[in-house]
């Protein structure tokens, strides 16, 4: 999602589920919705079947989604921006890109500094030392007033547009191919369908999940898709944009609510220590305006950050004390799940706290958890089932004897136990209701969660110890304070205003002087006085592309398509009259709820309110490892880096201590390409407590191309043995058509593919796939390369 | 008339609907059929627990709602006014009232000792208190209130807590409030994995 801040301004699926019916062509990389998304994925089969939308997979296997698609290309793991980085050259070397568009709603136009540069592998900027970048050398050129200088033309030598061109321009379809795996012929009939949606009257979308995010290089492969899709003018589209297919049921929400390292709910920043007042804290997080004409809807961050401060320390924030800026920790570095796994190997990490999460499985390496988890003092674990987290003391070949870790286990309630909202993929809030109640000895998570916090408060109160004004003075006006309602707490998201004490209806109306409150901006508007929107059931569907407006509610404002404002021209009129967004009449937008103030005109401001440069970047500063994307191999690659093996790899990424010995270094030993996934039947690893679903997909699998299996003399349905550097597996053998070898760099490639479902727990048992992954991760998110790695194999 | 079709199932299967709405008399035939097993459950509306499509479900369950008795759970499926799914559910959808009654939710609070060979189970109380217990000392434990550079940090680095990706937005903020407003920084969720 970082890249889809970096581009667009706000890291969220841009469309919804059943917009996808809308769209003239779709494109799925990096994900299989056919088989993880199953429900979703019908609106695709509807563009089809309806529309005569093409429907094309590019994956390294050809996956259930392929199955029922007009054409599949098979790809080597981990060679994606190759793939869409030659799409990227293919429009612009065919003149295909929607020029209007690229003209109006992206930064094509500006000028950049002389500074930028990139050579052999690496952007301007470069700190060895450090590995990683200095971002002003990426910084726009400034004209006499001191916004950006900005050529219409597009033909300034440094123009984004120029260096877009120049920088693509090495990904010819035989460079793709090389790097791939599949052949020039190939490649150019995926792009001609791909690119023919670069005009005002065809649009098409891209559908990707965890096959995307989970490289070293994941956020600039999203980032080349989205540069992509701006270049055919697909985003802010009806039938268009970028969607993120999320995983867990709320997983979307838990984002937006900010269980996430970093940021605060609404998306808002953690203060770090230099930022020594709340005023630093405010300079440092309001972005300026790079252009006279941007709404920079980020200028309003200090009304969320103060109203949510105000929400959670109510009189206790004041403006005297900086709205209890102190309350909150200041993080220094990085605090993400392979940052906490270092510290718990380091031994600075005490105690561990997991609730309906089961981090044994989920990776990455697990044999380097499991010694981790073992330095743990203490660690609990809630959730409805026994999880392998739980009883990691005892997993195959640990001795409990020689683990001092005291873990807790409580059993919570489940979903259809409790009331409250799910937020799903597309972002619609929907409120689900109670249907019973939890079984005798089962506590819901919001009661386990305030009986803590009341207990640890009232140690304080009755010992003392570490400061704890924050605990103390931490809002909690619950009619029964040892378990607040669901309905309380969407109430203290959306916000009041302090002064009347009337829920607020906009976060238009959020203000930083401490009279409103919000515990979550993006959420205001969600419950007002009108009553609880996320609960809406209308079905009415007006424009008949599906929005539903009265069904549910979708962040920001009930808004369904993120950055309508660009499924307009810029005088405001459709793009697409058949499929339009929002449309200017004169005196107001109408159609979807507007992404742009609903009575301002036109060409009062870019269409991108959340960036300051008023339009979607293509050239951006926002990742940590270039302004465009670039190539890198796999941390574990089958072939040399053929655009520059002397930076072969991401140089910015973060090695954490024996990370480096931990892989194969092109060694023989290690010879074949391997990618971990998951089947319909199973979802992660809850489902391995669901009988019809475990009869349903039993045993775990490795799922081996024919050829391999010939020449290993493996038959179908034997026992088969994989290993990494880290671990090993074993499981039965499923020998299949659905992986093909492939000639990369002159050299036959295997790929290997393995689901992920299994533990020691569950009502069936099987080798935990997180056994032979590395653990490395992207460089902005550092979510782990479970995509991409090497093993070997042989018959058990 | 409007009749859905879900409103058409349970009057054809209660019988209450007639010659005059349909056209023709279900009597006989119903003579012939079981009453449907919904017939005399609650409806509610609810999300499916799975992935992120968000599909629209109606678990139906029965249960008189008294003091000394315990409704239950006796069928979910599609909800067909849902706009995203429209009525139609997964494989893992289709079965998730499997998931909400299987046989191995745990109903016991249970703890491991250090080099213990297996567990022992605690009341909830018990539990609670070990937890608060553990939460403090380690607090105080790692708690900074200035870095080296003598800046204000308030941070607790001894502890970290995960997930979930899995509960309503509701419980979500409030675990965000309260792990923030306890000092830790080392908290992330499904996300990233």
């Amino acid at each position: 999602m970082a890249s889809l801040a970096a581009t667009f301004g706000r890291g969220a699926m841009t469309n919804h589920w059943k917009d996808i019916k809308n769209t003239d062509v779709i494109l799925v990389m990096g994900a299989n919705p056919a088989e993880n998304h199953p429900c979703g994925f019908k609106w695709a089969v509807e563009a089809r079947d309806d529309r005569g939308a093409k429907l094309l997979t590019i994956d390294p296997r050809f996956t259930r989604t392929s199955a029922v698609a007009d054409r599949h290309m098979q790809i080597r793991p981990g060679s994606d921006i190759a793939v869409l980085g030659g799409l990227i050259r293919y429009a612009l070397e065919n003149d295909l890109h929607h020029a209007d568009y690229v003209r109006a709603h992206t930064n094509a136009t500006f000028v950049v500094g002389e500074e930028y540069g990139f050579a052999d592998g690496l952007f301007a900027g470069f700190d060895e030392a450090a590995s990683n970048y200095d971002k002003t050398a990426w910084d726009y050129e400034r004209g006499p007033d001191g916004y950006v200088r900005r050529d219409p033309s597009l033909e300034h030598p440094r123009s984004v547009f120029q260096l877009l061109k120049q920088h693509y321009d090495r990904y010819t379809p035989e460079v793709v191919a090389d790097i791939a795996g599949c052949t020039a012929d190939e490649f150019l009939q995926m792009a001609e369908i791909i690119c023919s949606t670069g005009r005002a009257d065809r649009v098409g979308t891209i559908m990707y999940a965890v096959g995307w995010t989970m490289h070293t290089v994941g956020s600039q492969i999203i980032r080349t898709a989205a540069i992509l899709q701006l270049l055919l003018g697909n985003i802010g589209r009806p039938g268009g944009g970028i969607n993120a297919l999320r995983g867990h049921a709320n997983v979307q929400g838990a984002t937006d609510h900010a269980i996430v390292a970093g940021i605060l709910p609404g998306y808002l920043k953690v203060p770090t220590p230099p930022q020594t007042s709340l005023a630093a804290h405010l300079r440092d997080s309001t972005p300026r305006p790079l252009v006279a004409d941007t709404v920079n809807y980020w200028g309003n961050y200090p009304k969320f950050y103060v109203s949510q401060m105000k929400a959670w320390f109510g009189e206790h924030a004041t403006p005297e004390n900086d709205f209890a800026y102190h309350h909150l920790a200041k993080q220094d570095g990085d605090a993400t799940w392979l940052t906490i796994w270092d510290k718990a190997r380091e031994g600075t990490l005490e105690g561990f706290v997991a609730l309906g999460f089961n981090p044994l499985l989920a990776g990455p390496d697990v044999p380097r958890l499991l010694d981790s988890m073992s330095k743990l003092k203490w660690k609990v674990v809630i959730d409805p089932f026994m999880l392998d987290s739980a009883e990691f003391w005892k997993a195959p070949g640990m001795d409990p004897a020689a683990i001092d870790t005291e873990v807790l286990y409580l059993p919570s309630s489940h979903w259809i136990e409790r009331d409250g909202s799910f937020t799903n993929s597309g972002r619609w809030a929907q409120w689900k209701e109670k249907a019973v109640d939890p079984p005798i000895g089962v506590q819901p998570d919001t009661w386990i969660l305030s009986e803590l916090f009341w207990r640890v408060k009232e140690l304080y109160q009755a010992e003392g110890g570490a400061w704890n004004d924050a605990i103390q003075q931490l809002t909690w006006d619950y009619l029964n304070p040892r378990e607040p309602t669901m309905v309380e707490l969407a109430k203290e998201i959306n916000g009041y205003d302090r002064t009347t004490g009337r829920l607020l209806s906009s976060f238009g109306e959020l203000a930083d002087d401490g009279t409103t409150t919000s515990g979550n901006w993006i959420y205001t508007g969600s419950y007002t006085e009108a009553g609880n929107q996320m609960q809406r059931r209308g079905t009415a569907d007006p424009t008949g592309l599906g929005m539903h407006h009265d069904w549910a509610f979708s962040w920001p404002a009930n808004r369904r398509v993120l950055y309508n404002r660009a499924s307009a021209d810029a005088e405001g009129r459709p793009w697409d009259q058949s499929r339009a967004g929002i449309a200017w009449n004169g005196r107001e937008w109408i159609g979807d709820v507007p992404d742009y103030g609903r009575t301002t005109p036109p060409d009062a401001a870019g269409a991108f309110i959340m960036t300051e440069e008023g339009v979607a970047r293509l050239f951006s500063s926002h990742l940590a490892d270039g302004p465009f994307s670039e190539h890198y191999e796999p941390v574990e690659s089958p072939s040399p880096n053929a655009l520059h093996d002397n930076v072969a790899v991401n140089p910015v990424i973060r090695w954490y201590d024996g990370v480096r010995e931990s892989l194969a270094n092109g060694d023989d030993d290690y010879p074949y390409a391997c990618t971990i996934y998951r089947v319909v039947e199973r979802e992660h690893f809850v489902t391995s407590n669901v009988p019809l679903l475990v009869e349903a997909m039993p045993d775990f699998f490795v799922e081996l191309p024919e050829g391999l299996a010939a020449e290993k003399g493996i038959p179908n349905g034997s026992q088969v043995r994989v290993w990494s550097k880290r671990g090993e597996v074993q499981g039965t053998a499923i020998v299949t058509k659905r992986i093909k070898p492939l000639r990369v760099n002159g050299r036959v490639v295997w790929t290997v593919g393995i689901p992920v479902h299994w533990g020691f727990v569950g009502i069936t048992q099987g080798s935990m796939a997180n056994l032979l992954t590395p653990f490395i991760g992207d460089a902005n998110t550092r979510c782990p390369e479970f995509k991409s790695f090497l093993v070997n194999v042989e018959r058990a | 008339m409007d009749i859905s079709r879900r409103t058409f199932i349970k009057a054809a299967a209660g019988g209450a609907v007639g010659v005059s709405a349909l056209g023709f008399d279900l009597r006989p035939a119903q003579a012939a059929v079981r009453q449907l097993k919904i017939r005399n459950a609650t409806e509610y509306r609810t999300v499916c627990p799975y992935c992120a499509v968000g599909c629209g479900t109606i678990a139906y369950v029965h249960g008189s709602g008294g003091l000394n008795t315990r409704n239950t759970v006796i069928h979910v499926e599609g909800d067909p006014d849902s706009p995203i799914n429209g009525g139609t559910l997964c494989p893992k959808g289709a079965s998730q009232m499997e998931l909400a009654i299987s046989p191995r939710l745990r109903h016991q609070p249970l703890l491991r000792r250090a080099g213990a060979a297996d567990w022992e189970e605690v009341d909830w109380d018990t539990a609670m208190d070990w937890f608060a217990r553990k939460f403090k000392d380690s607090r105080d434990a790692s708690f900074r209130e200035r870095d080296d550079a003598g800046r204000v940090v308030n941070r607790a680095d001894g502890i970290a807590w995960v997930g979930s990706a899995t509960v309503s937005n509701e419980d979500a903020y409030l675990i965000t409030k309260t792990m923030r407003a306890m000092g830790l920084v080392y908290i992330d969720h499904q996300a990233r994995i």
